[in-house]
Order: structure tokens, then sequence, then C-alpha cells
């Protein structure tokens, strides 16, 4: 989809990649097989285990043909309905062949995963973040606490069931002279529309045999 | 604010630099253990400005997520609402007509000079240096003029749309610029020739706070924190976007890896960006800036008093938004500070399921207490302002 000059995307990886991966991590305790390697429309995506993480890293980072030597990236999609709700998503960058891979790790809730923070220095502080946002334990990490979110927070932010508004509230009371919590009021509830087309709804209720597809359909006129 | 302990003769201190301090670029709050003056350890605090940005995004549409990037990195806005606007053409596999690509690129490029303007004049204040700061501003606020007179705000833009750019550069924004690029060199040379062979300066920022290229490449460092340290790394020429691929430009690389060599190539870069507007401007023919694609861009005004179909395209194109093909994507630019990427993630409707912001500064900050241990108090400060940190788009 993406052109030539949106960027260098899986055409730029090389063009063997998943048989060099498939051989890099032949020595894995789950090696990945062609099911789990995709590509995304802008470069390749590789499923691992999460026993598997510091091993399949290390391997990344130090095949001669893939160098993948930057971790550009650690953060996680949560999916609630799902078994496993998280997949983290690692962004790994390889300066010297010039291409991206993005490793994917189903992670179900309280589930630790195997931190990469001897592999690659700058996960310390993203998978802090990943910790905080999302609640993912890193096993073996150094140091893990919150970090983006208040001293003393409760929760997991950007979990989907995590509301928009958050639980406390922070004001400065000028009887007490401090710095108070309370549970959040709203002036008025949070209102979320729903502004999708009565149209496509229409489609979508009752797909006869010309039913467009989603999102092509004549809906705007 | 402070304290000591005592143990076994040495005597270490626990000093808090922050958050409400001058040097620390908005707030950041630093622990400093310090054995006399030499810093043991440093351990930044972040989160006082966190927004929790990217789950508002989660709730909002493609379009109205956009303003949010401009509050990021507030210091260079457009360069991040373009790794938004790619990161969506890319996964509706939009094609955007060449006027808007050069004019994204040229303002990207006067984004990257406005960025460079305030870290070099804050840097040099943060080191002892006045008026390069007072320069560098006279020609920011020119920059910031030219931001007003294509989208109306003079920071927060939201230039930059999927699909093109808001609307086509207003008469005389061309010619102006070409006067302003004619005339800012002048101002490069007269702060280098203040700074680059100031003795106080170069005491400050030679050897303080040096990376090697391992390091840095294993830190995460990007932009100019890497290429100073000597590895030649610039997205615009690695995997080009936009038109990037076709432009002239040099990248270039420090040998040290320390203050002074980031501070030489972000200087080198305001060149290339000069040359690099230059270009565009003389690539740059009469023609669309949106693309065709009534789901992405709008009716004209005029179009709207006259057709109710029109009507009807622009009232559901700002309240519905648009459907994006559900898959995921991760979209980069070479922002002025480094790396800035957004990992989209897209269920196919009209909000974005997760959208994922890699902000440069994040990592750098992270590598604070690599880059001052050993070294003496103040010269944190030389670290910090070197970094180029916003904290807008460190806590996000």
């Amino acid at each position: 989809m993406a052109t030539a000059s949106e960027g260098r995307g899986y055409e730029a990886s090389p063009a063997n990649l998943g048989e060099l991966l498939q051989g890099a991590l032949a020595g894995l305790a789950h090696p990945p097989g062609a099911g789990d390697m995709q590509r995304a429309p802008d470069c390749w995506v590789l499923r691992l285990t999460a026993a598997d993480v510091p091993l399949g890293f290390s391997f990344l980072r130090d095949e001669p043909d893939l160098l993948l030597s930057q971790l550009t990236d650690i953060t996680a999609v949560d999916a609630p309905e799902r078994g496993e709700r998280f997949d983290l998503v690692y962004g790994l960058l390889s300066m010297h062949h010039n291409f991206r891979l993005r490793v994917k790790v189903a992670v179900g809730e309280d589930e630790a995963v195997p931190s990469l923070c001897g592999l690659y220095p700058v996960a310390n502080w993203l998978e802090r973040e990943v910790w905080d946002m999302f609640g993912i334990p890193f096993g073996d990490h150094p140091d893990l606490r919150r970090i983006l979110t208040d001293y003393g927070f409760e929760g997991h932010p950007l979990r989907k069931d995590f509301p928009l508004t958050g639980h406390v509230e922070v004001r400065y009371d000028e009887e007490r002279k401090a710095v108070i919590y309370e549970s959040v009021h709203l002036q008025q509830a949070y209102r979320s529309f729903e502004f999708e087309s009565p149209w496509e709804e229409v489609s979508r209720l009752f797909p006869g045999p010309g039913a467009v597809a989603d999102g092509e359909g004549g809906a705007e006129k | 604010m402070s304290e000591a302990s005592e143990t076994e003769g040495s005597r270490s201190l626990s000093l808090n630099f922050g958050p409400q301090h001058p040097a620390a670029h908005g707030v950041l709050r630093m622990v400093l253990d310090l054995d006399g003056e030499v810093i043991e350890r440093a351990e930044p605090h972040i989160g006082l400005l966190h927004r929790g940005t990217e789950k508002l995004i989660e709730h909002k549409t493609y379009l109205q997520a956009l303003p949010y990037f401009d509050r990021l990195d507030y210091v260079s806005p457009m360069n991040q609402e373009h790794a938004w606007v790619l990161a969506i053409e890319k996964l509706l596999g939009e094609e955007i007509p060449p006027r808007a690509r050069y004019i994204r690129m040229l303002f990207s490029e006067l984004t990257r000079i406005a960025n460079h303007l305030l870290n070099i004049s804050s840097f040099a204040l943060d080191v002892g240096a006045m008026t390069p700061m007072l320069w560098a501003f006279e020609e920011r606020e020119t920059i910031m003029g030219f931001y007003e007179r294509v989208s109306g705000a003079r920071l927060h833009a939201c230039y930059f749309r999927p699909g093109g750019v808001h609307r086509d550069l207003p008469e005389g924004v061309e010619s102006d610029i070409a006067a302003f690029l004619d005339k800012f060199p002048r101002v490069i040379d007269d702060i280098e020739r203040l700074l680059t062979k100031n003795r106080i300066f170069c005491q400050r920022t030679v050897n303080i706070g040096a990376a090697t290229a391992e390091q840095a490449v294993a830190l995460g460092f990007t932009g100019p924190m890497l290429r100073a340290s000597g590895v030649p790394w610039d997205l615009r020429r690695a995997q080009p976007y936009e038109l990037y691929g076709e432009m002239e430009f040099s990248v270039p690389v420090g040998r040290n890896g320390d203050c002074f060599d980031r501070y030489l190539v972000r200087m080198e870069e305001m060149r290339q960006s000069v040359s690099l507007c230059r270009q565009c401007l003389e690539r740059m023919h009469p023609g669309e800036v949106r693309s065709g694609n009534p789901k992405l861009s709008p009716p004209s005004r005029d179009e709207m008093k006259h057709s109710m179909e029109a009507l009807i395209n622009h009232f559901k194109l700002y309240t519905e938004g648009f459907h994006v093909p559900a898959g995921e994507v991760y979209a980069a630019v070479e922002a002025p500070k480094g790396e800035f990427g957004v990992y989209l993630v897209s269920d196919g409707s009209n909000r974005p399921y997760r959208a994922r912001i890699r902000a440069p500064g994040f990592s750098h900050l992270a590598a604070m207490d690599e880059l001052c241990r050993g070294h003496m108090l103040a010269d944190s400060v030389a670290v910090l302002g070197s970094m180029d940190i916003v904290f807008g788009e460190v806590d996000r």
C-alpha cells in the first residue's frame, strides 16, 4: 500500500527475511513458523512467546544478517476480550541493513515477561512505562517502578477498562493548606458520541447481496 | 530539599533538582546523589506533565486527534503532526499531491530551524551565554509569523492534515520565506562567532556527557544526539518519506559525542535546513494541496453554498470523521529532536484503537544517569541542555 516515497517499508527488508529469521531463531524453545511472520503495511511482524524473549532478541541483535541493534520502542495493545489480553509490541531497527522489524508477544494478565534491560539499556524506562500504563510485570527488571503517573497512583491507565476520566482528581485546598486527592466529580457526565452513519448501520444490519463494503459505500452522499 | 548520609567516612549528599528550576527545561525533577561536587547517580523523575495523550486519542476521531500532536513537543509542532498524518495515510494508502509534499517539507525544515534556535540558545544560556537567546528568538519569531500566516496559529498550527495540508500558502508567503532564508544564515554565523570558539562555552561543553557510537545506539539515541556520536543515521536519508529522496542535503556527524558536538551538529543542520527550504521553494509549482478524496478532504466553501451533497459531506467529515482500514502501521519522521514515530492500530472504525507515540526525548532523558555519572554538578545542566528535552513529548 505504501508508495516508494512514503518511506522504505518491508521493500527495504532483506528479500529472504523470513528465512533469515527462521534460521536465526531456530534455537528457541518455540521457533516461529511461517504463520508467526506477517507483513504489516510498513514492515514485517514477528511473533514470539514470552519465554523466548531474551534469547530471541539476543539472536535478532547479534545475527550478522540482521543486526537489529536499536530497540526503538516497547509498547502494548490491550484487547480485553482475548484470553491473553495484551500484545507486547517491540520495535526494532537495524541501522546496518536499514530495515525495521516489529516483534509481538502475547501476554495474559499478571503474566511476567523477561526484561530486556541486559540486552538493550534503553529497555529500562520503556518497560517501566509499559508496567505503569498496562500493568505488565517484567520479571527481572532491576527497578520496576511507575514512571509517568503520580506518586502513589493506582491502576493502569491505558487498559481499555480504565475510564478516560480516571478515578481521582487533585486540587489545592485553601483551608487545609494542602494538596488533596478526591474522587472525580464531573459537572457534566462524559459523553461519547456515536457518529456512525445510519446508512452504514443499515448495511451492517441487513447485508443484502448488493451491500457495499464498510467505509466504501455511498454513505456520505 | 537535600539530605546527607554518612557511611564509613565518605559523605554522600542527595540533592533535589527541580521540578521548579530554570535549567530543568520544564518540569523535571532529578534526584542527584553527590560525592562532594561529583555526581554519583542521577535519577530523573518524569511524568509531571503527563496528560494521557495516548488514552485521549483512543476517544477521538483521527482528525480530532491531530491537535494533540502539536502539544507534545510544543517547540516543533509540525514535525509531529507529520508523523501522525503519515501513519494515517499509510494505512489508507492515500497519495497526496506534490505541492502538499513540498509544503510539508518546507515547514518541517522551518520547524527544525525554529527548534534548533531555541535549543542552542537556551543551551548557551544554561552554560552562561545570554546573547544568543536574544538573537535567536528574533528569528524564531519570524518563523512563528510564517506559521501564523499559513495556519492562523503561531504555535499549535494543526496545519498538516491527512491527505495534504489544510490550505495553500497565502499570497506572498513564498517570497517572504525566500527573503528570510537569504537573511538568516548571517544570524547562524553571528551565533557561531559568539559560541564555537568561546573559551567559557568550550570549557563547559567539550568532553562533557560523551557517548560512544555503540553506547548511543544501545541507549536508543536518535537525531542529533546519535549523529554527534558519529553515526550517520538520518531518517530523511535512510528511509526517505515525502520527497526527501530527491533533495540534496548532507547529514552532519560529530566525532566525540559530547555536548559540544551536539551543538555543532545542530548548527550545521540549520544550514542544511536552509538549503532544503530553498530547494522546496524552487521545486514547488502551483497545484492542489489536498488529495481529491472527498472522504478525507472537505469540499470548498463555494461548493457548499450550492450543493446539498457537499454540505452533507462536510458535516459528516467533521462529525463522524473518516474510517481507516483495520491494520497496524508504524510511521516515523526525523523530527528535530530525533526519531518521532507513531504506531497506529486501527480496527476499521472512525477512531484509532491504539496510538502509541514514540518520542525521542524519552530515551534521551533515560540516559541522563549514564551521561552524568562522574561529572560535576554544574555539568548536569549542560548535559540536560544538550539533550534538547521538551517535557511535552517526554511525558506525553
